[in-house]
Formats: structure tokens, C-alpha cells, sequence
């Protein structure tokens, strides 16, 4: 076994060879993921400003979160810091544990998450069908809680672990530069104006918006996050008071737009009725965000928006369940 | 007293405590009275109609209260109150 010894599963990593009809493995269905124009909820927005979503929930995992979690394995398994033997471990609020309990399981490594306690039940059940073992962290301290507790796991035997560490990892933006810069430009035919994503990690926003800069430096990169550091979009960060993740660089957003829990739930709920996309609370937040740039365009503009899943993931949290009902 | 549990985005209001005490024969004068300690504290925990915000859970020695009686579930003393996000943060 070398330095750079291959996964217990190393075909499933390869992706040369075999029919172009066939996927090898799961591994190379992450990615392509379609766009949708979004044709209703629009409130007003003249018509030659477009609105497009991509659908991250076409991932394998069902979100965007596959994208940087392969290429985080991919980088640790060609440095050698992933060898056969290692636990794939990392703090996660639930899509990136989906997503490396799924890689993990691809590629025959054992794979730890530190999640909340208060993530959706629907995740941990997911994570669990993978194999995956969950640690829970204070519901009341948050991600931030995930975070530290990881970090004191890994403090005691960092000799069993790889950390792919998806808030200080630039293979998390790379995987975004790659990749959905890539096929947003293609996608668009180059027509893209203005690109929104929710800021978690960052890595979405900082490595697609870096891409698409280097294509065409006009596209204004906007990123949507929660207004208060008390909220209810799962996945995003109040970023002024949540340890900032090393990967993220807000001098590199043009805007960066505040939204309200209410209204992104509120949006959910439209999307779903007017649009028939049964989709996450940060998806609702994009499109607030992508409506309140879609009104300030002065000329014809094509809006790109990431929606980094669908919404059955989320049916027993409380964007659906419980003070909604009645309402 | 009702020992109150906080959640780190708001322990802003109440000087950095992750747990304090409150008077109160219900969740909702709990609430009250803790805004009275900690103003501002209510106007996060519920809407403009006076209900819970929807992605807010509150517990009573560990059970929802949308399962008992909302903010009129009844407390006494030496019970837990927990303050809990309905998320967890980090896409």
C-alpha cells in the first residue's frame, strides 16, 4: 500500500472505460444536474428578466452537497491523507453527512457525523441507510456545536480519521468551479447576469461565482443568507455570527441579501403549488433573493439560482409540520 | 422558577447565559416574563400575532409543546424550558 493507496472500492472512483449509456458507479451520476425556468412565481418581473433554478436534488444524494463531498474524498484519496484503514468523518447539518455516507458507502470506508441533534429525522434515517454512524451535538449550540465536538473527537485519535473539513477545504469551492460553473455557463449559453446561491459553507457561491467571473466578469454573484442569526433556513449561516468557514470570502460577492425565515417558508409553499417544485427552505430563500435582484434589473437579465434539494427531505420539520398546521 | 435553556443566537439577550430562570404558570407567561428580563427575547421566540414562529420548537422537560397545549401548556416550578431552532445550519 503506497502513500496514495486506492479506496477499498477503487473502481468506483474510476470513471474511464465501459458504455457512456452506464454509469461505473454512483460517483459519476454526481453533476449535469438540470435547469428549470421558473415561468410563475415571477411577481411581476418584466419577462425579459429570466429566472432559472438549477435542481441540485437530481444529485445521487439528492443535493448539491455531493459535488464538493466527492471532491473532497477524490483530493484526500490522491494525497494520501485517505488511506484504506481511515474513517471518512465531518461535522454536517445533514447534506454533506448524506453525501459522504453515500461516497463512503461507494467506496467501502467507514464514515462518522457529528450532526446536531435538531437535524431533520429524515437525514438521520438517510445517513444511517448508508451505514453511517451519527454523533449528536447540543441542539442549542447549532452547527457551530457540530463543529467544536468534531474537532474534540478528532483531537483524541486523529490518527483514525480523515476530516474532509468541508468549512476550511478549498476542494469544496473547486468542486463548484469545476463543475456547476461549468455547466450554469454551458447551460446558459453564456447568458448568464446574475448567479444566487444561499451561503452555508460558501463553497457554492465562492467556487461557481469564481468560475463564472473568469468567464465573464459582469456576472454579479449574490448570496442569500438568513437576516438574523436566529432562524429557520436550514443549511444556510448567519454568517456575522457563526464561526466563518476559511473557504468563504465575502469581498469576492457583489451582494449579499438578508432574508426573513418567514418568507423563504412562504416561498417554499408557492414554489411547490405554482411551480410543482417540492423543494428545501434554502431554496426558498434563493428565490426571495433571486426575485429581489430579478426587480432591480433595468434591462434583460438571466438569473441563475441554486436550489440545493428537494423538499422531502424536510416533510417532518417544521416547515410543514406543526405550527403550519391550521394556518 | 422555570429554568429557561437558550440557544446560542440568542444568548445576545441574556448577556451570554445559556440557561435562566423565569417565573410563570404557563409557556406563554414564561415568555413574557423573560422578555421583561431580557427585552427583545419575545419578539424572536413569537410573531407579530403573539404565536411561536414556525421554525421555533419550544420544550417542556423535553416534550414539544405543539403536542400539548401551545403556549398555554402549563409549568411550575423546577421544570426545563428549552428554546430550540428548528435547523441546524451549514450548506
Amino acid at each position: 500500500m503506497t502513500g496514495t493507496a486506492a479506496a477499498p472500492h477503487s473502481a468506483a472512483m474510476d470513471a474511464s472505460g465501459g458504455s457512456p449509456l452506464v454509469a461505473p458507479s454512483v460517483l459519476q451520476l454526481i453533476g449535469n444536474t438540470p435547469l428549470v425556468e421558473l415561468l410563475h412565481v415571477r411577481d411581476g418581473v418584466p419577462p425579459d428578466v429570466r429566472l432559472f433554478a438549477k435542481l441540485e436534488g437530481f444529485n445521487p444524494g439528492g443535493s448539491v452537497k455531493d459535488r464538493p463531498a466527492r471532491k473532497m474524498i477524490e483530493v484526500g484519496l490522491a494525497n494520501g491523507k485517505l488511506v484504506t484503514g481511515k474513517t471518512i468523518i465531518d461535522s454536517t447539518s445533514g447534506n454533506t453527512g448524506i453525501a459522504l455516507a453515500m461516497i463512503g458507502a461507494a467506496l467501502g470506508f467507514p464514515v462518522e457525523l457529528v450532526m446536531p441533534g435538531n437535524v431533520s429525522t429524515e437525514r438521520k434515517r438517510i445517513v444511517a441507510a448508508f451505514g453511517a454512524s451519527a454523533i449528536f451535538s447540543d441542539p442549542l449550540e447549532g452547527s457551530d456545536g457540530a463543529i467544536r465536538l468534531c474537532r474534540t473527537i478528532l483531537a483524541e485519535t486523529p490518527e483514525r480519521y480523515f476530516k474532509p473539513d468541508q468549512y476550511f477545504n478549498e476542494a469544496n469551492p473547486l468542486a463548484h468551479f469545476e463543475t456547476t460553473g461549468p455547466e450554469i455557463w454551458e447551460q446558459t449559453e453564456g447568458r448568464i447576469t446574475h448567479f444566487v446561491a444561499g451561503i452555508g459553507t460558501g463553497g457554492t457561491v465562492m467556487g461557481t461565482g469564481r468560475y463564472l467571473k473568469q468567464r465573464n466578469p459582469a456576472v454579479q454573484i449574490v448570496a442569500a443568507e438568513p437576516e438574523d442569526a436566529f432562524h429557520g433556513l436550514e443549511g444556510l449561516k448567519h454568517m456575522a455570527s457563526s464561526i466563518v468557514p476559511g473557504i468563504y470570502h465575502e469581498d469576492e460577492l457583489d451582494l449579499k441579501i438578508g432574508i426573513a425565515t418567514d418568507d423563504a417558508y412562504d416561498m417554499v409553499y408557492r414554489l411547490a403549488r405554482e411551480e410543482g417544485l417540492l423543494v428545501g427552505q434554502s431554496c426558498g430563500a434563493a428565490h426571495v433573493a433571486a426575485l429581489e435582484i430579478a426587480r432591480r434589473a433595468t434591462g434583460p437579465a438571466t438569473i441563475v439560482e441554486i436550489f440545493p434539494d428537494f423538499g422531502d427531505r424536510y416533510l417532518s420539520t417544521n416547515l410543514w409540520q406543526g405550527w403550519m398546521d391550521g394556518r | 422558577m422555570v429554568q429557561v435553556r437558550i440557544p446560542t443566537p440568542l444568548r445576545k439577550f441574556t448577556g451570554g447565559a445559556d440557561a435562566v430562570s423565569a417565573t410563570g404558570n404557563s409557556v406563554a407567561a414564561v415568555v413574557d416574563q423573560l422578555d421583561q428580563q431580557y427585552p427583545g427575547l419575545k419578539d424572536r421566540i413569537c410573531d407579530d400575532s403573539g404565536q411561536v414562529r414556525r421554525f421555533v420548537n419550544i420544550f417542556v422537560n423535553g416534550e414539544d409543546i405543539r403536542f400539548l397545549q401551545q403556549l398555554g401548556t402549563p409549568v411550575k416550578a423546577g421544570d426545563e424550558l428549552s428554546i430550540v431552532p428548528a435547523i441546524a445550519g451549514g450548506a
